[in-house]
């Protein structure tokens, strides 16, 4: 353990996460062995951070003004963001899931924490929580009553694990009463917890 | 991409039960189990070897597979059905008996 043949400084828990320091160690390492340069790094974690579910938010919003749209939308995700100027982000495919009255989709990644980032922002705490993961597959009706959301049992529930190289957005289903709004009003109704398919949309403002 | 894709959306396929040391995106929990062909996504590279500083090559073709709760898991109460769609990679699947 101690048959060290380079210098550090001393290691102590200085109260520093584990995985934190673990991060710290990795970044290093790599910058160190030339495989990425800090500034890369630095690139890599502002554009993680700059992105929010405003983006999925327009997409949601703009399909459910125009049926042509979500066409595009269902059809080629990553195509339909670009449309709207907006950064689909690394992965080569997105799909996107349409929730009905009678199939409702979400999402979870078992294995870690994938996630569409691009068009969501960086995932909730929860989403990479163990509880969250393991039961999400097996008793996934469970979960979505602890997030308030109860379903039918005439409702098909499809539960995505997202285990490769695709990401999954939900677009949700249309709250009632939003036939006046403006698609930048409905765009605000459509949270990012719907777009993982736990919760419904906000419900409208009453006038 | 350009690589053939064996199964087709509606194939009821088994996922191989075997064990594998090292990095591999098929979870425990769908391995032995049987299920359906949802959509034929396209060749991606192999992340058990990617995951190693390789290439990934050759392309490996991706599949959404569905199984149903009751296959996954058979103890629980049958009322409330669900199904899972997971991601695997070819070489994970055969056709199911």
């Amino acid at each position: 353990m101690s048959e060290h043949t380079h210098d550090h400084e001393p290691i102590t828990s200085s109260g520093e996460p584990a995985a934190a320091a673990r991060a710290r160690a990795l970044e290093e390492l790599l910058v160190h062995k030339g495989v990425l340069r800090a500034e890369e790094i630095r690139v890599g974690i502002d554009w993680l951070v700059s992105r929010t579910p405003a983006d999925g938010a327009r997409l949601v919003a703009r399909a459910w003004v125009d049926p042509e749209f979500k066409r595009r939308l269902l059809a080629d995700a990553r195509a339909a963001a670009l449309e709207l100027g907006l950064d689909p982000g690394p992965s080569p495919v997105v799909v996107a899931l349409e929730n009905t009255e009678t199939v409702h989709h979400m999402v979870v990644c078992t294995l870690c924490s994938c996630y569409p980032r691009a068009l969501l922002g960086p995932p909730p705490a929860w989403y990479k929580s163990l509880p969250y993961r393991s039961r999400a597959v097996s008793d996934p009706r469970g979960v979505l009553a602890e997030f308030g959301l109860e379903l039918g049992d005439e409702v098909e529930l499809r539960v995505l694990d997202s285990t490769a190289d695709i990401r999954y957005l939900v677009i949700p289903r249309r709250p009632p009463g939003t036939d006046e709004l403006s698609e930048e009003q409905l765009a605000a109704l459509v949270t990012r917890d719907s777009m993982i398919g736990v919760t419904q949309p906000a419900a409208p403002a009453l006038a | 991409m350009g690589r053939t894709m064996t199964y087709r959306v509606g194939d009821r396929v088994t996922v191989a039960a075997r064990a594998h040391r090292g990095h591999h995106r098929t979870p425990s929990y769908i391995k032995g189990k049987t299920g359906r062909i949802e959509r034929v996504h396209a060749a991606f590279r192999n992340p058990e070897t990617c995951a190693y500083g390789d290439e990934g090559l050759p392309e490996m073709p991706l599949y959404l597979v569905s199984f149903a709760r009751s296959e996954l898991w058979p103890d629980t109460d049958g009322t409330r059905a669900h199904r899972v769609y997971v991601d695997v990679f070819e070489h994970w699947l055969e056709e199911a008996k």
